[in-house]
This record gives structure tokens, sequence and C-alpha cells, in this order.
């Protein structure tokens, strides 16, 4: 094989495969409840478009900028040869320099061009993610905790409100308001499905509209650093038809679960007399502390501990002996309850759906 | 100039060498080692010293990778999670980034505009010892395991009293305070050595593009640094017991996004006091593999001065999640792409300048087109992050964090690697190892992009940035392991380049005083550069002195009883009068300790603060006693009319 040939050959071994790695990369992971790519919702599909026309126009301008470096370096390879380190300096040509000058000049008008083309794409997208609201929408009150999420589902009626935690039910297909305020330091209210992120600044409270185009369950982070526990910060959005929404919300309505068997009943009392009723809440009983997570239906989550772990009895078991394993930092203490104790308390708190 | 008389008269060199050597020579042993005031050692002192750091913070960077790279992994836990990248993105930007680029200014400005020292030499090696003192205080801690733990940024209210209370966050702010002393130290070095102390002829528009883009550096430091020290300076009283204010507290009044503010007022600027040095590097070293001069110069220097510009403009695009109003973040967004611009246009003058020549595939200008490679990719996702719907997505994931190494490793390492491998040979006189340096390239190219690339992905894909650990459904096992598979491969091509540069610093291949026929000034003298830098201080008649036909007259007449240099007019760099530099001192050290010492101890009692300052007071007394200060400080100017311009052949290689 001639030496061109060759080269022919192996320029377009890697043209393929440039252009297979940046057809995985587009493919990659446009799946996934935590994804950029995968919109549920009106916003975050907004984003996710102008994401693909601002990824081929820079994958354009990327390639124009390698194919003019490649060039400008292999052309000299057919100039004749010059020794390494030669002394030579070669003369410049004015009328060479004036060709270049205005290729130059076309090229930062270009850029010019396109940079403009990209901002007003910015501001339209920036447009329409604004403009989704809607005057009786149902408005829910997130607040951030190191490290977990308290959601409260705003009523004009107080009792009709629920408090609830690290997991946001929605109707699917209408706009909601989440305000947004922070209890200590700065967290970051993030679901890369619905929409893009916005920042819970102690003394700065604010709101995002969402909406949730398809139903299903969709992660969320916390995306400002927050101190020990950020990496598990997490919270769950579940969007669902209206008619189980409001099911759902009824049910969160509605006071805790009132204990049966004598287990449940034990346990309600172990909550109750140990240092568990100083930080949770359980409607319908006398706890009501505002630390920790309300457990008025905490059976009904799917996750505990803010995304931690599973909602399944064993792990229930672990998180309330030694949180601190888990959860490295965590504000809620260790308890040394008898196996007794134990067991009546996961029955008790298993029967509060 | 012309007010000089050229008068054809014999010139002594190896006399004049001779009594040179005499009036620059340290004093032996630790002594001089400590008092030295030469540019060259304590440039060379920052540079050394900025390794070390960029090799503890690779090491941290290592393990922080060794965690992420299995879900779930418990190798290092939350609490030495948060340390580690903490403490390494403080090294990254204030122990290595900002002084090794200042450091290649303090070295190569004076030999690249022909004089002898920096303006004031004792500030100088002050700089570097306060530099010194910020980062053995931010090691200390971290090694009794209370390094600060909040992030680089060290938002508010996380480090404020409340959130973190211990000494940790102010180990941030004291070191902060440290280094960014040094770094204005070191930008008043600069400019004033290049305002007043350039080569008779060197007219601004004959200045290096190297030295225009540390001059401009320098500016932008002296504009950015206050803010940061104003911060750390506020968030230390917030914290300090006894003193105690509300600054940042909302509870009180005070505001956490002003803090925001103010850090990135100056942290955006720190991006570009990086990286307009590194392109001054990129500057110098195309035209000289390319064999031709720069193409665009003007235009280079125009863009130069506009990034530092536009530079101070775009800091909220650091904030477009908090709650600023949205007219304001389209403005910033505007700006931000904007930047894209000025760079836009050197990048293009960048591939003319190859164009037209013929590149000599040496190593330095292999990291250079390594570094446009790179560069440009990080600057496209700049232009990404300056949308403000695009950048509510991924901001504070790991897109952010591939984005900004791109920027900072490809566009500022890869022409600092380049510069290392084009000027050893003036450091030691020794050429670097080819084939080693050809295995760092390839395994750091490789290996940067495998570790930086998939972050784009993960950060789409949903992973925040700053998080010690995942969860096994998340889907970001795999691109993590291959992150950190990639960061063992770079670790392994610093380790080559490491043993190179050990090898070859004294069996190196003889290099010559300008092994790749350079055509600035640093070149005109021995490699090594002697301590007097050059035996008659150059003039010059054009941009590329070296490259000239014939080699234009030198400077005598200067004192050799003393150390003297000449000052030269703001723009035509015309003979201004005679200079005297400083002797050798101690007293810079000992302000140094006190400083230091005083800083340290201020994290603890705010008394520290008054006695420090009347121990300061106290030193500057020593330090500008009279018959400690050279001559020219007591009897200001001193006439040059006993200069002469003399065609010599003795800077002639």
């Amino acid at each position: 094989m001639s030496r061109r040939a060759r080269e022919h050959k192996a320029w377009r071994f890697n043209v393929g495969a440039g252009v297979i790695l940046l057809m995985l990369f587009a493919a990659s992971g446009c799946r996934g409840s935590q994804n950029v790519l995968n919109p549920g919702g009106s916003q975050a599909s907004h984003i996710s478009n102008l994401w693909w026309f601002y990824f081929w126009i820079t994958v354009s301008i990327y390639c124009l900028v390698l194919i003019f470096l490649i060039s400008a370096i292999i052309r000299t390879t057919r100039k004749p040869f010059v020794p390494a380190g030669s002394r030579e300096v070669l003369p410049t040509n004015s009328d060479e320099e004036r060709r270049k000058t205005i290729f130059i000049g076309a090229a930062i008008g270009l850029s010019l061009a396109t940079l403009f083309v990209l901002f007003l794409a910015d501001l339209f997208t920036g447009r329409s993610l604004h403009s989704l609201r809607a005057a009786d929408a149902l408005t829910i009150k997130v607040t951030g905790h190191q490290w977990w999420w308290e959601a409260v589902y705003e009523d004009q009626v107080a009792s009709n409100q629920v408090t609830t935690a690290n997991e946001i039910h929605l109707p699917v297909g209408k706009p909601v308001q989440i305000k947004l305020a922070s209890h200590d330091v700065i967290h970051s209210f993030w679901v890369p499905n619905l929409h893009g992120k916005k920042d819970l600044i102690p003394g700065h409270p604010t709101t995002l509209w969402i909406q949730a185009d398809k139903a299903g369950v969709y992660r969320g982070q916390c995306a400002e650093f927050c101190g020990h526990q950020h990496a598990h910060m997490r919270l769950l959005v579940v969007a669902e038809d209206e008619e189980y929404f409001q099911q759902w919300l009824s049910r969160e309505r509605s006071n805790a679960h009132i204990p049966e068997t004598e287990n449940q009943i034990h346990g309600e009392k172990v909550f109750l007399q140990t240092t568990c009723v100083m930080c949770h809440a359980i409607q319908g009983t006398v706890a009501n502390g505002k630390v920790g997570p309300n457990l008025t239906h905490v059976a009904n989550r799917r996750m505990l501990a803010a995304g931690r772990i599973p909602n399944a009895r064993g792990y229930l078991a672990g998180w309330i002996l030694d949180p601190q394993h888990l959860k490295p930092g965590v504000q809620m203490p260790q308890h040394n309850l008898s196996s007794d104790q134990l067991q009546a308390l996961l029955d008790y708190l298993e029967s509060l759906n | 100039m012309s007010a000089l008389v050229l008068e054809q008269k014999e010139l002594n060199e190896p006399l004049e060498r001779v009594a040179l050597e005499r009036v620059w020579k340290r004093p032996p042993g630790f002594i001089g080692w400590i008092t030295t005031t030469h540019h060259k050692d304590i440039a060379i002192r920052y540079i050394v010293t900025a390794f070390i750091f960029f090799a503890l913070a690779g090491i941290l960077a290592f393990f922080m990778r060794l965690q992420l790279s299995f879900p779930e992994n418990n190798i290092l836990g939350p609490d030495r999670y948060n340390q580690f990248f903490t403490v390494h993105g403080m090294t990254m930007m204030f122990l290595f980034a900002v002084p090794v680029m200042e450091a290649l200014g303090l070295y190569f400005v004076p030999l690249m505009i022909g004089t002898r020292n920096v303006a004031f030499p004792r500030m100088n090696a002050f700089g570097y010892y306060t530099y010194l003192a910020g980062g053995i205080l931010l090691y200390v801690g971290l090694f009794l395991n209370i390094g600060p733990d909040t992030g680089w940024f060290s938002y508010v209210p996380l480090s404020g009293p409340q959130f973190s209370p211990g000494k940790r966050v102010d180990f941030w702010a004291q070191m902060i305070t440290l280094t960014e002393i040094a770094a204005l130290v070191g930008a008043v070095e600069i400019i004033v050595t290049v305002f007043k102390m350039r080569a008779p002829g060197m007219s601004l528009n004959r200045l290096p593009i190297f030295v225009w883009a540390q001059l401009i550096t320098a500016f932008m430091i002296i504009f950015a640094m206050p803010a940061i020290m104003l911060g750390s300076g506020m968030l230390a009283m917030d914290r300090l017991t006894h003193v105690s204010t509300h600054f940042f507290n909302p509870a009180e009044g005070g505001d956490a996004l002003l803090y925001q503010h103010i850090f990135w007022f100056f942290g955006h600027p720190e991006v570009y006091i990086i990286f307009i040095p590194a392109t001054g590097f990129v500057s110098t070293i195309i035209p000289v593999f390319a064999r031709r001069k720069i193409f665009g110069y003007t235009a280079l220097v125009l863009s130069l001065i506009s990034i530092g510009f536009i530079g101070f403009g775009l800091w909220v695009h650091h904030m477009f999640a908090t709650p600023v109003p949205e007219l304001g973040q389209s403005f910033f967004t505007a700006a931000s792409m904007m930047i894209a611009i000025p760079s836009g246009i050197q990048i293009f003058c960048w591939i003319a300048t190859l164009w037209g020549g013929k590149p000599q595939m040496q190593l330095p200008l292999l990291f250079v087109l390594g570094f446009i490679a790179l560069f440009v990719l990080g600057g496209l996702t700049g232009v990404i992050l300056a949308s403000v719907s695009l950048d509510l997505q991924v901001h504070d994931t790991f897109f952010v964090v591939a984005h900004f190494h791109y920027v900072l490793i490809g566009g500022a390492v890869f022409p600092l690697f380049a510069a290392i491998y084009y000027w050893f040979p003036k450091w030691t006189g020794r050429l670097l190892d080819k084939s080693l340096g050809l295995w760092h390239f390839w395994l750091f190219f490789i290996g940067f992009n495998l570790t930086f690339f998939p972050m784009h992905q993960l950060g789409l894909k949903g992973m925040p940035r700053r998080i010690y650990t995942y969860a096994y459904d998340s889907g970001w096992a795999n691109l993590n392991l291959l992150a950190t598979t990639g960061a063992a491969i770079m670790g392994i091509s610093i380790v080559l380049f490491l043993i190179n540069v050990w090898r070859s610093r004294h069996s190196g291949v003889n290099a010559g005083p300008n092994p790749w026929h350079s055509p600035t000034l640093e070149w005109a003298t021995e490699s090594p550069p002697p301590d007097y830098n050059f035996v008659y201080l150059p003039t010059v008649q054009s941009r590329e002195p070296l490259w000239d036909e014939v080699s234009p007259p030198v400077v005598c007449g200067l004192s050799n009883r003393k150390r003297e240099s000449l000052i030269t007019t703001l723009m035509e760099a015309a003979p201004d009068h005679r200079y005297e530099l400083p002797e050798d001192s101690i007293w810079p050290v000992i302000l140094a300790l006190v400083v230091g010492g005083g800083i340290s101890w201020a994290i603890f009692d705010p008394w520290a603060v008054p006695i420090s300052a009347l121990l300061t007071f106290i030193v500057l007394c020593f330090w500008f006693w009279r018959g400690n200060e050279p001559a020219s400080l007591t009897h200001h100017v001193q006439s040059s009319e006993d200069l002469q311009l003399l065609k010599s052949e003795a800077n002639k290689i």
C-alpha cells in the first residue's frame, strides 16, 4: 500500500472513530430517571432541545477548528524539508498576510453571528421557561434541611396542609409552583428530568414552576454543596394522574393510622417515650417535633433518609439503631433499643401508611 | 537615545564580567540562600514549590478518584473527602496555578526586557516567603485533620460560625490572605519592572507578547485579589469570637448572596489570571517552532487586553441558579459569550502563524497543539455554560467539573508543560529528554481525556459535584471507573515528567545558549543566565531582536561596583536614569515570618492583628533603615549622562 493510501485509510479510520464516539455520546444516557436529556416535563424538554441545538453547533465549530489546525501542520510536510533546529526564519509575504487577515476577519464575523444566534436561542428558551404559570396552581413549599427535604402542600385551610419529606407527588400535566427556602445552609433543588436547578439561599426565598408531562418517578438531588451528607440529600418526584394524586393527597391529609395490634400500641409508646418524639411529628399524636421529617405517613414513602436507603424493615431497623453508620454526620442520634422495643417500633412505623 | 553619545570605545568584557560577578555574588551557605533577592532564585523557588503543591494536590485528587471509582465506596468517607476536594481546589488555584504563572513572569520578564533584576527585589523575596507560609498553613491544617472542608469557594452560611464550628474554615481564609499578598506583590513587581526597566528601544509596541500577558495579568491581579481578601477577611471576622461581625448572617441583617458576588468578582477573573499567562507562553512558542514571526501581534495584544476587561464583567454566570433578576442574567450571558471572541482571535492567529510557517514538531509545540485541541473544547463547553437555561441544568454538576478541567489543565497546564520543555534549557543549560517527553505527552493527553471527557456525560446524567459517594442505582459507576483509570494514567505521566526533569537537570543534552533559535532577549545570554543576567544591557530595534540581521548596540557606563540597572521611559523606553538595586537582605524573611505568624495567629485570637501590625512596623523600620537601602532611594535620580551605547559582540550568541 502506498504511503498516501495508508494515510488516507488512517484518516478515514480516525474520522469514523470520531463519528462513532460522537454518536455514542449523543445517544448515551437519554435514559434514566435523573437525566437532563430525558425530559419528563415541558421545562426540561425546552432545555433539552436547546442543548441539542448548542451541541451540534459547538461540535461543528470544534471540527472546523481541528481541521484547520491539522491542515496547518500537514501542509508543511509538502513544503521543502527544513531540518529540525534550523536557524532559518521564514520571511513573511505581505499579500499572504493580507489574505490571512481577511480570512480571520471573516472567521470572527462568523463567530459573532453564531454567538448571536446562540444568545437569541437562550433568550427564547428562557422566555418559555418563565412563561409557565397558572393562577390557582398547586403550591408546594420545599424547605432544605441538612440533609433532607421538607415539603408542605399549602392550602387555604390550615388543617388541609400536608407535610411530608423527601418524596413529592405531582399531578401530571399541571403547572406546579414550588416555593423554595432553606432552614440552614444553601441547598439547590434539582430534578433534572423536570427542570434546571434553583438555589435555596437563607434569607432569599424563591419560587420555581415545574410541570410533569409524563407520569413516572423522577429522582432529584441537592446540587449545592451543603456539608457532610450532601451526597445523600436526594428526593423523589412522583408524577401521577390527577385521580391518583388526589387520592394520595387526601390520604396524606388524614391523621396517622391508629395503632391496632399490641405490638403497634407498644411501638407507639416507644416512639412517644424515647428520643424519637423530640424531633419527629406524627399527626394525630402528641409528637410534634420539627427537627426531622414528618413521619405521619412514613410507610408510604419509597425511600428513607433522603434517598439513602429503601423503605424496608431491615433498613429501617439499621437506620434507627445506627444512623451514623449509614449517613455519617447526620443529626439523628444512635438509639439503644432493646430487641422488643425495636420490633414494636418497626411494627408501629410500618403501620403508618 | 539620541542624547547619548555613541562613541567607539574599547569594551573589556572579561573584566566587566569579573566585576559584575563580585557585585552580584550572594553570601555563601544558608545565609546566602535565605537572604537572596535575585529574581531568578526567587522565581525558581516559586516554580519548585508550586510543583510540590501540584503533586500534593494531584495525590489528593487521585484519592478522590479512588473513592469515586465504585458506588458506595468507603476509602475516604465524607469528612476526609470534603477536606480533600477543598484542599485540592485551593492548592491548584492559590498555591499552584497563580504562583507558577507569576513565577515564570518573575523569571523571564527581566530577561526578556533586558534588565538585571525586578524593580523591588526585596519585596519579591518577601512575596515568596508569605506564599510559602500560606501553603504551609494549609497543609498543617490538612495533616492535623483540621483542614478546610467547605469547598474552595466556601459559601456562607455553610462556612459561617454556626455551621462550621472549629477552625477549619479559618485556615481557608488566612491561607487566602497570605497567598494573595504574595500575588499582589508579584503583580506590583511585574508592572513596575515592565513599565520602567525595559531595554532602550523596547517601546511598548515591541514588547514580547509573553511580557504583555504578564503585564495584563498583573493588572487583573491588582483589581481582583482585593475582592477575595475582603471576602475572606469579612468571613474571618464573622467567625472569630470577640469580633463576631454579621456581614453574611441573614439572621442579623447580613447577606449570604453578597458573599457570592464578592467571591466571584474575584473568582472569575482568577481563571483568566491563570489563562492569560498561558496564552503568553503559546504566543512565544508557536513562532519559534513555526519559524516565522507571530501573525497578528496587535490583534493578539488587544485580545488579551479585552479579555482583561471583559473578564471582570461575567462573574454572575456562576450564580444563575440564585435568585438574580432575569434581565441581569441575560447581560451576563452576553458578556460570557463575548469573551469567546478575543479567545477565538487568539486561536485564529496561532493557526495562521502555523499555517504560514514550517512547524518543527518538537515537544513544546506538541504540548501547544494539545493545548489548542483541549482548550477549544473547554471554551465551547464554556459557551454552553454561558447560556442561562443550559447552565440551570449543568451548573454544579460534573459537567462543570469537566469544563473547568478542560480550560485549566488543557488551557493552562498544557502550555505550562510546553513552557517547561521550552525554557528548561534556559534554566539548566540542558534539554529535557525527548523520548521520555513524548511518553509524558501522550500518556498525559490520553489520561486527561479519559478522566475528564466522561465527566461531561456524568453531569448530564445528573451527577452533582462534591458528592463523596453515589448509589448503585445511579448509573454512574462505569464512567466513574473510566475516569479513575484515566487519572492513574495521568499520574504515571507526571511521574515520568518528574523523572525526566530530575535526570536531565545534570545529564541532559547540552543545549547551548539558544537551542531553539528563539527571537527574544532571554536567549541573548548564557544558559543558565549569570546573576546579573547580561554583561552589558542590550538595546532593541525590533520585536524579534535575535532574529535581526544586525545586532544592536549595548548599554555601557553602568556602574560595576554597585548593583545598578537602567530606568527607561514608559512608552518609548528611552534611557532615563540609573537605578541602584538593593543588596541581599534578611529582612524580607523576617517580615514574612511576622506577617505569616500574625495572620496564622489571628485564626485563634484577634489580638494577633494589632500586635503583628506593630511588629510589622518595627521590622519595616529596620528594612528601610538608612544604609540598608540603596542610595537611589535617598538620592533619588542619578543622571544617565555617562551612559553609552556601544557596538559589542558580548550579547551576540
